[in-house]
């Protein structure tokens, strides 16, 4: 074989191996959706997201109570780590070279690395115990703990892409440096930034560990922020390690909604940056 | 060539001017009078400070950490170095255009209207869409871009987004622009056009501008000052500055034989 040739069989068989893995990365999601939609299709009906739990025994019933405590949970969770995770992401894009903004990284480095059940014990501690009841808002800010490093780290990468001459521009204008961050730097940023908060969003929406001790569970429907309350992947976890038949196919059906709203916050994701990156074509 | 400067005040005034980034002393000593409506160029090879020179006429050296100003700067009456003055309020006498144009991702009218908007200068709707007219037609864009003010700006090609920044810095009526080489990222038609707006300009401002372009020195400004090495060389009326200048080292840097 002569050396070019070679040269272009490696070539090939390179580019032949990350063929390869682009194939293989996504094979575990299509199995994955593919069960899930599956099994999760058969005990889904309307039914199930209007109607509660029923008694072991008796077939039917839904997870209204779950579907709703979910949305409260990740709601709580949201209204704190968003602010929060965007304005220290803020700090440590704009005041990059201090020790602050360093220590800043280092803790939500850190913090995303802490395991998801070691913050709902750390919750417990702080906001159940002191109660002496579980509750829809312990478990909000277990899943708030978890999306503050995501989205600040997020928030941070992305804005210091925004060019710097950008910031010189308005601050050339008169504005001060806290105006030109919030009307010109993070507007610039904001498609990405969504797309970091949905990220977040996804993440924790999946999390179980942190609300067993937490937001515990509920047989019955609250929107009560002080009660215990009931949670899609909680309920998940309770009725796929039950014995019954029935409670399985509910399980099924459970993570399926689970997975459609995580997908449906992605989709919505993706409409917002559409629009406002159109604003700059 | 253009006609000599005429008799003016001084509008901004420097006074044994020294910058410092960290321990590496960047500018020395600089005294300079720059007159009131007119044009002065700043010219010098790559590093001899002349955009630092330029910068610290509207404290944007400021966000530079571990840097320091000595000396005395005056922007009409005022020391902008002194204890009580406003940076904010400076930098909206002292206007800016960037050597990389830099258009916010927003629409043609709310870049020309942000600085209005944030210094609070327009009174009503029609008055800000009045002022942005007005700045556009200034930066002679107006015609360009009237049936498409509500589309974005990064739309616009090199040379518009460029007159896009001067109308946004002629919006909130500076005293004094300064320009960081403000063509040199542009064709030679556009420059074209952002020469004869200079020269249109004089008249009602008072315009710094830094070029690596001597042939552009020489066509748009009254005064050049030659920097070398951070330090001011010489300045005078740009013909003699360019035909018979007092230091030989600007005459070897003017005919090319040095930078």
């Amino acid at each position: 074989m002569s050396r070019t040739s070679r040269r272009k069989a490696g070539s090939a068989l390179f580019v032949g191996f990350c063929a390869l893995s682009v194939i293989l990365a996504p094979i575990p999601l299509a199995f994955v959706l593919f069960y899930v939609v599956s099994e999760g299709i058969q005990a889904l009906n309307f039914d199930f997201f209007t109607n509660m739990p029923k008694p072991v025994g008796e077939s039917g019933g839904g997870m209204a109570n779950a579907i709703v405590g979910t949305l409260i949970v990740i709601g709580l969770g949201s209204t704190f780590a968003i602010p929060i995770g965007i304005l220290s992401g803020v700090y440590m894009s704009e005041y990059a070279g201090t020790r602050f903004a360093a220590l800043g990284r280092f803790a939500a480095d850190t913090l995303n690395g802490v395991p998801s059940i070691v913050i709902g014990v750390f919750v417990y501690g702080i906001a159940v115990l002191p109660f002496k009841q579980f509750s829809a808002l312990a478990g909000g800010l277990a899943l708030g703990i978890m999306m503050i490093p995501i989205i600040a780290r997020t928030t941070e990468e992305l804005l210091l892409l925004v060019p710097g001459t950008m910031r010189e521009g308005a601050l050339a204008l008169g504005a001060t440096r806290a105006r030109a961050v919030f009307t010109v730097v993070l507007p610039a940023a904001l498609p990405g930034i969504i797309t970091g908060v949905v990220l977040a969003l996804a993440r924790i929406a999946g999390e179980t560990a942190p609300l067993l001790f937490t937001a515990f569970s509920n047989r019955f429907f609250t929107t009560k922020l002080t009660q215990p309350i009931a949670t899609l992947t909680v309920m998940v976890f309770t009725y796929a390690i039950s014995p019954y038949q029935d409670w399985h196919r509910q399980a099924w059906a459970g993570a399926l909604v689970l997975v459609t709203i995580v997908f449906v916050c992605s989709l919505l994701a993706r409409f917002a940056t559409r629009r406002i990156e159109g604003m700059r074509q | 060539m253009t006609s000599p400067p005429p008799p003016a005040p001084t509008k901004i005034g420097v006074t044994n001017l020294s910058f410092f980034y960290g321990a590496k002393q960047a500018l020395e000593n600089i005294s300079i009078e720059l007159p009131a409506n007119v044009v002065t160029a700043f010219i010098g090879p790559s590093g001899c400070g002349k955009s630092t020179f330029l910068r610290t006429l509207n404290r944007m050296n400021d966000l530079i950490p571990g840097s320091r100003v000595e000396g005395r700067v005056v922007v009409g009456e005022r020391d902008i170095y002194g204890a009580d003055v406003d940076v904010v309020e400076l930098r909206r006498r002292v206007g800016m255009v960037f050597q990389r144009s830099n258009p916010f991702p927003k629409s043609i009218f709310d870049n020309v209207a942000y600085g209005l908007r944030i210094n609070g200068l327009a009174a009503s709707r029609a008055q800000l869409a009045y002022d942005v007219e007005k700045s556009l037609r200034a930066s002679a864009l107006w015609d360009e871009v009237k049936d498409r003010l509500h589309d974005s700006a990064m739309g616009l090609s090199g040379g518009q987004q460029q007159r896009l920044c001067i109308a946004r810095a002629l919006a909130i009526e500076p005293e004094v622009v300064l320009m960081d080489e403000p063509a040199s990222a542009l064709d030679p038609i556009a420059t074209q056009r952002i020469e004869e707006l200079i020269y249109q300009l004089k008249r009602d401002y008072t315009i710094v501008i830094v070029t690596h372009n001597m042939q552009q020195a020489a066509r748009v400004s009254d005064l050049t000052a030659f920097f070398w090495m951070g330090k001011l060389v010489e300045v005078g009326r740009t013909d003699a500055i360019f035909t018979s200048p007092r230091e030989k080292l600007t005459e070897d840097y003017v005919t090319g034989r040095c930078g």
